[in-house]
């Protein structure tokens, strides 16, 4: 059945069109309740968070939309460039933070770091001129993880995932390209390869070992529909791959929750204290 | 029943604040009036949200508590459906649907299936409702059922063999994004399984599901009017705040109970001896009577 929803076939199709306006509102209501305007982003220059500003241009005034492209000295030139597409296309209001000063002045003062923790540092180079500008501009700071990125946990924890609120996070990275290309986010963005560009030539896919248009038919499977470790294989994903990813999801996720608080009083905030995130909004 | 002109009310209510959601109520209300509608209805819970947890305590009311004065007053002018967290004798704190007309509150529906699986958490917070009845409107027999309660076949068919004529379904349904020829999901489920309901019961199906969003959940709206044929009549859009108007006409109920007497027929008996043999099964009753000679007859 093609129209079953994707719990019971674990399939990746979206409306675009109903998907995004879902989005458009989600980001007009959760930003306008908390009394605030304006909203702040990275754009990194790659799909995702060009996909998170066309959304968010489309929700609010793109003068209330402030950008923040944050390159690295070794950052790909095309990272900037493509972000400025998205800056110039929407209308939208930007700035450009080299963060190279504020990572060789981490790690004159740290001594060197290896590949990866430098890459955690930049990430969080990144969060902390966004929580930043967000304090300036009175703003929310958009999110711009992906559902696939948030499962596999291929993501620094209070760097590019730290955020208010996030459109994409419940849409896989294959989902994000058939929404890009409905809003119209230009085509080399929509092309190149996926990648973090923490380092020359990253690339997402080298660095997770498989692809994003086979990892997300899996996760769509195992998460959405609840099918089990045989189901999976019997549809075709070696055992192999089916292991590792169920061994990300669960070893990631202290990444998608905040932390926890050890249970002393008869009310505990995250056990028995509850109350929607949106109170009183 | 009487004709009647219902206006949905399809409205993103205020999450925890009750002052301005009253404020809402009164301004669709107001609005309604002056298109000539009879009555309005409300989604559930209209005058608190959803996504309450531990705010349920809190925005607890009696349903005759002085702070809803501004709905009796407004149901002066006009019939009145609205959802709130009813503080009932007990305090146990009820999602509930409530008919106001003239002032004073004609009935009150205590929300029998709460959802706690998936998404939801209704379980934790409320007490479960434990009767369906059907009331007499200034507009005819109804009854009332908040959301879930319609996705359990026996609410709706008890209702029609009370005698209800038409069913206000009061509804947070949230949506579970967009697939190709779907809409929005909730959207689309929502109107087969009114359709369906409509067709068994011959009964006119009033159906009111809020919009917004609360804690990153939207909810889809599609508010809809199904006629006792089962036919869409009148359809809210999805995620936008509207106010329909539908005339309820009651020849139309007159002609899908003569044209399929599916009421009139149905073996009350049948559904009563096999409901008594399946509670014993579940519950592991001892049985009630033993089998007569006439049961074994094939």
């Amino acid at each position: 059945m093609t129209d079953a929803p994707a719990s019971v076939d674990g399939s990746l199709d979206i409306d675009p069109e109903w998907t995004g306006r879902i989005l458009v509102k989600f980001i007009d209501n959760e930003l306008h309740r908390t009394g605030l305007h304006d909203l702040v982003l990275g754009l990194s220059g790659g799909i995702d968070s060009a996909v998170v500003a066309y959304l968010a241009g489309r929700a609010i005034d793109p003068a209330r939309i402030h950008a923040c492209l944050m390159p690295y000295r070794s950052s790909s030139e095309d990272s900037v460039s493509d972000a400025r597409k998205v800056v110039e296309d929407l209308g939208i209001d930007a700035e450009t933070i080299d963060i190279t000063p504020l990572v060789d002045g981490f790690e004159r003062t740290t001594g060197p770091v290896d590949r990866l923790r430098l890459g955690n540092v930049m990430a969080r180079a990144r969060m902390t001129l966004l929580y930043d500008r967000s304090a300036a501009h009175r703003a929310l700071v958009l999110g711009t993880s992906n559902k696939t990125e948030l499962l596999l946990g291929y993501g620094t924890l209070h760097g590019d995932l730290a955020s208010a609120i996030n459109p994409i996070g419940d849409l896989y990275k294959t989902q994000v390209r058939r929404l890009a290309e409905h809003l119209g986010v230009p085509e080399p963005i929509r092309a190149k390869p996926p990648s973090a560009d923490l380092w020359p030539d990253q690339s997402d896919e080298e660095d997770l070992g498989f692809s994003y248009a086979e990892v997300d038919r899996l996760l769509a499977l195992l998460v959405d529909a609840r099918a089990s470790r045989a189901t999976a294989i019997d549809a075709g994903f070696a055992p192999e791959l089916v292991d590792e990813v169920t061994r990300r999801i669960v070893r990631s996720q202290f990444k998608r929750l905040p932390p926890v608080i050890a249970k002393i009083s008869t009310r505990s905030i995250g056990a028995d204290f509850r109350y929607p995130r949106d109170w009183m909004t | 029943m009487r004709d009647a002109r219902v206006a949905l009310g399809q409205i993103a209510p205020h999450l925890g604040d009750i002052e301005a959601n009253l404020a809402l109520h009164r301004r669709a209300a107001g609005q309604a009036v002056r298109s000539g509608a009879d009555l309005i209805v409300f989604p559930e819970l209209s005058l608190t949200g959803y996504q309450l947890a531990d705010l349920v305590p809190d925005l607890a009311l009696p349903v005759d508590d002085p702070r809803l004065a501004p709905l009796f007053e407004a149901s002066a002018g006009i019939d009145i459906v609205f959802g709130m967290v009813e503080d009932a004798p007990g305090h146990r704190f009820y999602n509930a649907a409530v008919y106001l007309s003239r002032g004073r509150v004609v009935h009150v529906h205590r929300k029998l299936y709460l959802p706690t699986y998936g998404m939801f958490q209704e379980g934790r917070e409320f007490a479960a409702g434990n009767r369906v009845r059907h009331f007499d409107s200034p507009w005819g027999p109804a009854g009332m059922l908040v959301c879930e309660d319609l996705w359990h076949m026996p609410c709706a068919w008890l209702l029609a063999h009370q005698g209800a004529e038409v069913i206000f379904v009061l509804s947070n349904g949230p949506t579970r994004g967009a697939r190709p020829g779907r809409e929005v999901t909730s959207v689309a489920v929502w109107r087969e399984l009114l359709q369906t309901t409509a067709q068994f019961q011959t009964t006119w199906m009033v159906y009111v599901n809020r919009i917004g969003c609360e804690d990153g959940v939207t909810f889809g709206g599609g508010s809809l009017v199904v006629d006792p044929f089962g036919r869409v009549v009148a359809e809210s859009p999805a995620l936008d705040e509207s106010l329909e108007l539908v005339d309820l006409k009651s020849e139309v109920l007159r002609r899908a109970r003569t044209v399929y007497p599916l009421l009139r027929d149905e073996d009350l008996e049948l559904a009563e001896r096999e409901l008594a043999r399946l509670r014993q099964l579940r519950y592991d009753l001892p049985d009630p009577a033993p089998a007569t000679e006439k049961d074994g007859v094939a």
